[in-house]
């Protein structure tokens, strides 16, 4: 089993600072699509996040979810708006921002730790200390039997596991997370959504994770944030008032997670479009 | 796939039997099947004859000179060719501006160009190499630029978002995603500056596999033109293991390399 290390639900409180990590101040977002017509993927969206929360965003599929991540990672500008990290205006990559995808991006040609370490050597950290940093990482990720072997050879869920090690080694304030565990089967993914809790309780990292599985969202957040279809507004907000959130899978046994679910499914008019037919 | 021991036990039992009867039909299959030995000379012959090629022809510096010239035509090509495959690569607005003259270019017949070439240089090797590079640099040139067209822009994301320097994107994420593809153009060039340096010496000069080719048909002698051929598969499969060797060594960390690397 693995040790719980995180603080219990007392002490969250009291790191949780009024301190704003990341913030979006109505952003708005066009495309312009093949046809040359402008396309409005996010609209006037505003949001923030205090320092050590955990904040989910869910949302019907291409309602603009990637869009904001890629905003807040400072991948794209958005048309209207602007996002800010610690207070400072977002205006293009970011060494206190990192993000994490579906697809887990490891580079084929490096072993496990020259992954890991990627992200710190760009960025020019000294080699000693990276590769400390990544053997530390591997270590608290239960890899470090793999540090030599190369991405191939591990299973898709280790293969998510070296990338959350990559995302943390460059010791991001906040950690953009974009449906990080939808590729991977259902108990690998209980395993990781408790290891990616206890990291962020751990580290006191921010974080916005972007997830389609509402359960995912109530279980692993503070608050839970629902968009509109396109063109995207947030729509809702439902703070989860429950412990345990180091803790997924003990948070699965609370009696209200259903209910908070429920509620989400509502708002989202899961039911509405599943009657009407329309796919969600 | 990497093949089982048994597969791979099987298969050379097999491929060195079917090598036996292969140069048993041709030692003794002519003389069975009445054809003369100007049209199929038997294998004792072309023995022969290579020993008394070595002995005449200096069939020995011909090779070298081949292969020579070989080596440095598939060299500068491919240097050339992934250069550019690199540089159009990284930029969409020359790639677009240059597409129809690659295009052009790689339609054209390369070989073609052997008699130009030795009239502006004279019976001299360059005019072969030259033949070769032209050969090797678009196979190399359109792999690689196809490579960096399609690395994952997700990959390059992941570095910009550790602001990786557009050097840095470069050197970590788009020249090793292009390495596989460069290596099978790299393997399709080796096999092809044979073939560009063998039409240049067969058009003019006096050195070379090429010249002894057309020299053996000046006279009638099929035995020489037999060993010829087989020289020159030589100095290509030389070629291409070595392309073959330097892959294996370069992309290791790939799944499943072929046992036997083709
Ligand atoms: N670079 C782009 N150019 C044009 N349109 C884009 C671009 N990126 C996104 N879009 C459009 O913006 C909308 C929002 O896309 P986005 O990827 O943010 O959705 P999403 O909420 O992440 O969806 P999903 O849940 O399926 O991942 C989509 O309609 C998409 O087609
Ligand atoms: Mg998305």
């Amino acid at each position: 089993m693995l040790p719980v290390s995180a603080p219990g639900e007392i002490n969250k409180q009291a790191t949780m600072s009024d301190l704003l990590r990341l913030e979006y101040r109505n952003v708005t977002m066009r495309f312009t699509d093949q046809a040359g017509k402008s396309l409005t993927a996010v609209q006037d969206v505003s949001l923030s996040l205090r320092d050590g929360e955990v904040v989910s965003l869910i949302g019907p599929s291409g309602c603009g979810k990637s869009t904001l991540l890629n905003i807040g990672s400072g991948l794209a500008a958005p048309s209207e708006g602007a996002a800010f990290v610690d207070g400072e205006q977002v205006s293009g990559p970011n060494a206190h921002v990192a993000f994490m995808l579906q697809k887990d991006l490891l580079l084929p040609w490096r072993t496990i730790l020259q992954n890991v370490m990627f992200g710190v050597e760009v960025q020019g950290v000294p080699p000693l200390e990276r590769e400390s940093r990544a053997k530390a990482l591997l270590s608290s990720l239960h890899l470090t039997d793999f540090a030599s072997h190369y991405p191939h050879q591990l299973s898709g869920g280790m293969r998510q596991r070296v990338a959350l090690a990559r995302t943390l080694a460059v010791d991001p304030t906040v950690l953009l997370l974009d449906e990080p565990f939808s590729a991977v089967d259902a108990q690998t993914r209980m395993v990781l959504q408790r290891e990616l809790a206890q990291t962020l309780m751990r580290e006191k990292k921010t974080a916005l994770l972007i997830t389609h599985d509402l359960l995912e969202a109530v279980t692993m957040s503070d608050r839970v944030l629902v968009m509109s279809r396109r063109p995207g507004r947030l729509v809702d907000e439902l703070r989860i008032d429950l412990p345990d959130r180091h803790d997924p899978i003990a948070r699965r046994h609370h009696a209200r997670v259903t209910d908070y679910v429920n509620v989400l499914m509502a708002r989202l008019g899961i039911d509405e479009h599943m009657a009407s037919g329309a796919v969600a | 796939m990497t093949a089982s021991s048994a597969v791979i036990r099987r298969g050379t039992i097999f491929s060195i039997v079917l090598g036996l009867v292969f140069l048993a039909a041709w030692q003794w299959g002519p003389g069975l099947l009445g054809i003369p030995s100007f049209i199929i000379p038997p294998l004792s012959a072309v023995w022969h004859e290579f020993w008394r090629m070595v002995a005449v022809n200096g069939l020995m510096f011909h090779t070298g000179i081949t292969a020579a010239e070989v080596i440095a035509g598939f060299l500068l090509g491919s240097l050339l060719g992934a250069c550019f495959g690199y540089l159009l690569g990284m930029s969409p607005t020359a790639e677009f501006a240059l597409s129809p003259y690659i295009l052009g270019l790689q339609i054209a017949p390369k070989v073609a160009f052997a008699p130009l070439f030795i009239l502006w240089m004279g019976f001299t090797v360059y005019p072969k190499i030259l033949v070769a590079i032209l050969i090797v640099f678009f196979p190399v040139l359109v792999n690689v630029l196809s490579a960096v067209r399609t690395v994952d822009p997700d990959l390059i994301n992941l570095a910009r978002a550790f602001k990786a320097t557009r050097a840095q994107i470069f050197w970590k994420i788009e020249f090793p995603a292009s390495l596989p593809p460069l290596f099978a153009g790299l393997r399709i060039g080796s096999t092809l500056a044979v073939v560009g340096v063998v039409v240049g010496e067969l058009v003019g000069g006096n050195t070379g596999l090429g010249y002894l080719l057309a020299f053996g048909e000046g006279q009638a002698n099929t035995p020489m033109v037999f060993v010829t051929i087989l020289m020159l598969t030589v100095v290509g499969g030389i070629a291409y293991l070595a392309v073959v060797l330097l892959e294996n060594r370069v992309l290791h960390y790939l799944p499943e390399r072929a046992v036997t690397g083709f």
